[in-house]
């Protein structure tokens, strides 16, 4: 049985744990003289020891992340931290920011240190007002106490925090689009290279991580690289918040190691709501291809998803039980991609936009059964057209939910057609049908 | 409502927000959700004042506010209402929350419902995506504040409190404030309730609850040996 391993939500239940006092009385900011006490290059080192990957959705090592920025530069250079969480199902960062800010600002510094920026950007979403309050509140008061500022704990190293609330854009979250709006732009993905360590804010050496992998660094920094090391599996190391959703009898976060499976998750989470079984769900978000049943016992660490042809992503498990059409579910993440499409490249613009054509009418039941089965492999030709086509991730993510769907679930799409429309009553699925028990 | 000029003051704050950063216009973002403080919606005013700010052409400013779904072209109510009705919270009930607002309040998407006699405060709808908030399924937002574990019922009392005057809380944050001074403090101007809300919402604290009962925490780093081996987990 693997246990659940509390770091970044250990403040979580503290009375007004996202304050100064009961940080620092939990020993929060020492990580800062431990750092400072270590040349910027050895704190880089220490998290490339530790295995940390990027916590947002791709795993890129963040140590190695850091190492690619030139050095001999003369431009400034910068961290900017990506807090836009808006992946559907993704729903760790928002809490995180909004119980225990500090941890994260206390990673901007060692973080922003290590790389030697003297200037870090925090990019939160918009649409989360009291988050944002928390995390400006908690940059206000590491300035008062001297954590932030010039001459950091008598350091010599100067640091400025600069919270920024984003207007509501998806793409956003995707980093050159986010280097966009933080320029005081359109949120249009950059072509790469050149990559945002050698050009990104303001063409300058940037850093770009997710707020969970920038508040994992106090913790590797105080404990040593082989402490965060020991938790995970070979290739994915440390702790990561897991996120369930949907028909379980507990939704919510759970702190542990990669490598978890959803079978263990589960366990401790209640199980699926009474009465009803697992039909399918996303490991990591919405653009993570859909698994079932079948893999309750993978690893949940980036080789083990990876191994079943879906990715670990944001660790956004979303769960969905029998009562759920999957073609309903598919096509509102559709809807959601060909609104978020940023519109600059074709294949995702146009190619959403057919999907979703393509979408409505099958589960509409509004062809025949011979039209509709042509329409499933047009459909998966459209997926073809934009995987890989696209200029960024984005339309590359729109199309995981529907060949997975396809992949395990064709016979569903058929049941529409057979049925003249959808077979599925919506109002099982909700949470106030909760209590019936299914034959 | 009534919108008030951009004056002095507000110049005074736009260049305030342009001056937070190493390059000005890196300010837009924020001095938009200024202009909708204080015009209700992003006003050809407002545009151009931030252009004069900035030294940017009126229709960079407008490009950039018409890519942006909190920027608003028409005027909202003073509690703007939106539910989720991405995939998880669709399936969980949000699509019913969002029929019978619309059947309620007899509004389209992205309306202000008609101000009855006696109504103090006006809400528009809207439906949202993901907000990040899941594990709190059906999500609704208020202006921006989360009302988590929605149903049809409690989302319809909700929003007849708001119009009547009645004082609403957020179920993880503060007594909710207008739409407008919402937008205040996402330009980066600070309204003292951060101190309001739990630290964290009940479903948020679903894992730590079970680790604190069975007494699980991460290793401690005392017991870890110091070069570490690469080894299998345990998982
Ligand atoms: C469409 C799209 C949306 C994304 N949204 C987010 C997001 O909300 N938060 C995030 O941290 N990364 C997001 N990413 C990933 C970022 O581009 C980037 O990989 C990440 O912020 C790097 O940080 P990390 O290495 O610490 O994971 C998104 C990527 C794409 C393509
Ligand atoms: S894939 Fe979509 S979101 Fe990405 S650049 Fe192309 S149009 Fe924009
Ligand atoms: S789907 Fe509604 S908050 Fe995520």
């Amino acid at each position: 049985m693997t246990q659940l391993t509390p770091v970044l939500t250990d403040m979580w239940d503290v009375e007004q744990g996202w304050k100064l006092k009961p940080y620092e009385a939990k020993g929060g900011y020492a990580a800062l003289d431990v750092a400072f006490g270590m040349a910027p290059d050895d704190v880089i080192g220490a998290v490339k020891d530790s295995g940390l990957r990027g916590r947002g959705g791709a795993g890129f090592p963040t140590g190695m992340k850091w190492s690619f920025i030139p050095q001999d530069n003369p431009k400034p250079k910068y961290l900017v931290v990506n807090a836009d969480e808006s992946e559907p199902g993704t729903c760790k960062d928002i809490p995180l920011m909004m119980g225990n800010p500090h941890v994260l600002v206390e990673g901007v510094i060692i973080s922003s240190y290590a790389i030697r920026a003297n200037k870090a950007f925090i990019y939160i979403r918009g649409e989360v007002l009291h988050v944002i309050r928390r995390v400006q509140a908690a940059v206000d008061e590491a300035y008062a106490a001297g954590h932030l500022g010039k001459d950091i704990h008598g350091s010599g190293y100067d640091l400025d925090v600069v919270v920024h609330a984003g207007a509501g854009a998806y793409i956003c979250g995707e980093e050159t689009a986010l280097l966009e709006g933080l320029e005081g732009r359109r949120g249009q993905p950059r072509l790469r290279p050149p990559f945002p360590a050698v050009a990104g804010l303001y063409a300058s050496p940037t850093v770009i991580n997710n707020v969970e992998s920038v508040a994992s660094v106090p913790a590797i920094v105080k404990n040593g690289a082989a402490w965060f090391a020991s938790m995970g599996t070979e290739k994915s190391k440390g702790h990561g918040i897991f996120s369930l959703s949907g028909h379980v009898t507990r939704p919510g976060q759970y702190e542990a190691p990669l490598g978890i499976t959803l079978r263990e998750l589960l366990d401790l989470a209640g199980g699926i709501r009474e009465g009803h079984r697992l039909k399918f769900w996303t490991p990591g978000g919405s653009s993570t291809p859909l698994l079932t049943a079948e893999h309750l016992d993978i690893p949940l660490d980036f080789e083990g998803v990876g191994s079943v042809g879906s990715m670990l992503g944001t660790r956004a498990l979303q769960i969905f039980d029998e009562t759920v059409c999957v073609v309903r579910a598919v096509l509102r993440w559709t809807e959601f991609y060909k609104h978020e499409s940023c519109g600059k490249c074709t294949p995702c613009r146009e190619g959403t936009w057919w999907l979703v054509q393509a979408l409505d009418r099958l589960e509409n039941g509004s062809i025949d059964e011979q039209g509709g089965a042509e329409l499933v492999d047009q459909l998966l030709d459209q997926c073809d057209n934009i995987l890989g086509r696209s200029f960024c991730a984005l339309g590359d993510g729109a199309t995981s939910p529907i060949s997975s769907s396809v992949m395990y679930f064709r016979d569903e799409y058929l049941a529409h057609l057979r049925h003249g429309g959808c077979p599925f009553d919506p109002a099982r699925s909700t949470v106030w049908a909760g209590q019936e028990v299914t034959a | 409502m009534t919108t008030a000029p951009i004056d002095d003051k507000t110049y005074g704050e736009l260049r305030e927000i342009a001056a937070r950063y190493p390059e000005p216009r890196s300010g837009l973002l924020p001095m938009l959700h200024l202009v909708q403080s204080v015009q209700g919606r992003i006003t050809p005013e407002g545009i151009e004042a931030c252009a004069a700010v900035l030294d940017i052409s009126a229709a960079e400013v407008s490009g950039v506010a018409t890519f942006y779904t909190m920027y608003k072209r028409h005027p909202v109510g003073d509690y703007h209402v939106g539910v989720c009705t991405n995939t998880l919270c669709a399936v969980m009930g949000g699509d019913e929350i969002l029929a019978r607002l619309k059947e309620h309040l007899d509004i389209g998407n992205d309306e202000v419902a008609p101000q009855r006699q006696g109504d103090t405060r006006t809400v528009s709808l809207e439906h949202i995506e993901c907000n990040a908030a899941c594990d709190f399924a059906p999500v609704v937002m208020v202006n921006w504040e989360f009302m988590d574990n929605q149903t049809p019922d409690s989302a319809v009392q909700m929003v007849e409190a708001l119009r009547t005057g009645n004082e609403v809380s957020s179920t993880r944050g503060p007594t909710l404030c207008t739409w407008r001074e919402a937008e205040r403090v996402l330009a980066g101007f600070p309204d003292g309730r951060v101190d309001d809300g739990p630290t964290a919402g009940e479903a948020s604290l679903a894992g730590l609850q079970i680790a604190r009962e069975r007494g699980w925490s991460a290793p401690d780093p005392a017991t870890v040996p110091v070069p570490a081996e690469s080894k299998e987990g345990d998982a």
